[in-house]
């Protein structure tokens, strides 16, 4: 046990010593989040809308009021026939039209709810999503305050229509995407570069040759980066709650559990790498065409899986990532438990053990 | 059979596929003794050694190191020698004390018996002003001396030199030189390749391996009257030409 924790320590002055792998490490993500956080989530002020309001009863006025009185919204026109809908994008005057439906105030009293649909200019995805969830909270707030003394419940009804884009899968993918590219860089990248360091160095050979066994030897190496990429996972997770102000819906700790479960795929992937390249250089190669360009292209990060011809979308299925991200997706965006991801985990479960058995074996026939 | 014997070779083979790399080859080595294990590139000599430091597995043959045997006791072999490799292997980015803690604490010595070795080690060497200085910045010449040390910082039976010398000058070769005497005078058994034919002139007992085979094997003296050869570098040309 002594020789193994002298043997990590070694391995944390490796880490600390090299700038480059240093800023690997907790520069990119880092600046990675920042970068992807503030392309998307710039706040919106003053858009333009347009309103399409065939009730004219006060509780249309009133909502309407109040989202004239925000600073989010400015209204821009007011239109009068659904036909014109369409006409008032094609100018672009306006991001969003909200459609109040006919008989508003009569049918929240009458039926309980009403139905008021926000329709968004989706080129733009971000903007659209985030005026879709402003005017939600706007109606919502409304209707907090319309229940409060009434005895049975007023339902508002937003239905929500984006026009021009209506695939907006990948919006909100990027926190998941980006944590998910950089456990793998961080894992599979750096494990694999620092084993074949030892390699090229001739000083694997010393290892082997010492009375430390090889698993030793490779749990060895494979212990900081995990504590690293736990790190750098909570650093990701916490910038994304405090600074992007991402809530997360889900258990926390199931997402550590899952994460970790990640981590240990990329450093397998990793491992089985260092046993197929001989040099650093290779290592890194492999690492990046072979994980690094699957994950940003076929994991669904960037380009929703459900829009890819149909031999891509088959070939997604055996990249570990496309499932963290679905897991990741679940658990932050959706906050459901366990029992809905069960499947994904065990498919990254039988990943993970293949991939271990793999290395293992491989590493043996080159001990051979 | 005298109990002198610290390594004992017989009818060691490794083929891969077809191809015999080593080719049953038998011999010994006894205690304290510099054993030169001399062949062209590619006559299967690493490859023999690493059989030896049970590394890679023999095909057939027998082989006992330190007592030990290689099939089944690798693990034990492993605690009884010293390895150094032709690429003086220590960490560049590690000060000299830090490599020597660390090769020291592989081999299970105790934190206290290190930082005593460590720094009559490095008074011995001469290091004391580089001894927090990062392996990276040292000449060649030093680094082969202070992997030499490290291979022998935890009082191996017999240690392992594979192509030591390579890359330095002749100066630094001879005073690496008058380290293995000093080594072996201690007890330490050395079993060393090289390419180098002057080298094998300072070597008790000198092998000579030809495709895998180990074609001859005496003292320097014998061998160059065997083959009526000046030198060993005669001796090896007359036999690797066949």
């Amino acid at each position: 046990m002594k020789r193994f924790i002298g043997f990590i320590k070694k391995e944390f002055y490796h880490i600390f010593r090299d700038r480059r792998s240093l800023f690997i490490l907790f520069g990119m993500p880092i600046a990675q989040i920042l970068l992807f956080g503030f392309a998307i989530t710039n706040e919106i002020n003053n858009v333009d809308i347009a309103i399409l309001n065939t009730s004219k009863d006060t509780t249309t006025e009133e909502i309407i009021n109040r989202i004239a009185a925000s600073k989010y919204f400015s209204i821009k026109q007011m239109v009068t026939r659904e036909a014109d809908i369409a006409s008032v994008f094609e100018k672009g005057n306006v991001k969003a039209v909200l459609n109040f439906e006919r008989n508003f105030s009569k049918n929240l009293i009458k039926e309980n709810k009403a139905t008021i649909q926000i329709i968004t200019d989706a080129t733009d995805p971000n903007t659209a999503n985030t005026i879709t969830n402003y005017v939600n909270a706007i109606l919502q707030h409304y209707q907090k305050e319309l229940n409060k003394d009434v005895h049975v419940a007023y339902q508002i009804i937003p239905q929500t229509r984006m026009v021009y884009n209506p695939e907006l899968k990948s919006v909100y993918m990027f926190v998941p995407g980006v944590m998910t590219i950089i456990l793998m860089l961080v894992s599979a990248m750096m494990t694999s570069i620092s084993i074949t360091r030892e390699k090229e160095l001739g000083t694997m050979e010393i290892l082997l040759v010492s009375p430390l066994k090889p698993f030793q030897v490779i749990i060895g190496k494979v212990i900081p980066y995990i504590f690293l990429s736990i790190i750098n996972a909570i650093v990701i997770v916490m910038l994304s709650i405090f600074i992007l102000n991402m809530p997360i819906q889900g258990s926390l700790l199931l997402l550590g559990l899952e994460s970790v479960l990640f981590i240990i795929t990329s450093l397998a992937l990793g491992i089985l790498i260092s046993t197929i390249s001989a040099t650093q250089q290779t290592a890194m190669m492999i690492s990046l065409m072979g994980l690094m360009l699957p994950v940003i292209l076929l994991s669904g990060f960037i380009f929703p899986i459900s829009s890819m011809p149909m031999p891509l979308q088959i070939l997604s299925n055996i990249i570990p990532a496309k499932w963290f991200i679905i897991i990741l997706k679940a658990i932050m965006l959706k906050g459901v438990g366990l029992e809905f991801i069960w499947k994904e985990t065990l498919i990254l479960l039988g990943m993970t053990v293949f991939f271990i058995a793999l290395s293992v074996k491989k590493y043996k026939i080159r001990l051979e | 059979m005298s109990h002198d014997e610290v390594i004992k070779v017989e009818g060691l083979t490794k083929m891969f596929g077809d191809f015999a790399a080593v080719n049953a080859i038998s011999f010994e080595v006894k205690k304290g003794e510099i054993f030169g294990f001399l062949g062209a590139n590619g006559a299967g000599k690493t490859t023999a050694m690493k059989m030896l430091i049970g590394i890679s597995h023999p095909s057939s043959g027998r082989a006992t190191v330190a007592g030990f045997d290689v099939y089944t006791q690798a693990e034990d072999i492993k605690k009884n020698i010293g390895y150094m490799s032709q690429k003086f292997a220590l960490y560049d980015d590690l000060t000299v004390k830090e490599n020597i803690n660390f090769f020291g604490g592989i081999y299970g010595l105790t934190r206290k018996r290190i930082k005593e070795k460590s720094e009559a080690l490095i008074q011995e060497l001469g290091l004391e002003n580089v001894a927090n200085q990062l392996v990276g910045a040292l000449p060649l010449g030093w680094k082969q001396k202070l992997s030499f040390s490290v291979s022998l910082f935890h009082d191996p039976k017999i240690v392992f030199l594979d192509e030591p010398t390579g890359g330095v000058d002749p100066i630094t070769r001879r005073q690496f030189w008058e380290m293995i005497y000093k080594a072996a005078h201690q007890g330490t058994t050395i079993f060393v390749t090289t390419h180098y034919m002057d080298e094998a002139e300072y070597c008790d007992r000198v092998s000579i391996m030809v495709n895998g085979k180990i074609e001859a094997l005496d003292t320097p003296k014998k061998l160059k009257e065997q083959f009526q050869a000046e030198s060993m570098n005669d001796v090896f040309l007359k036999l690797a030409r066949g």
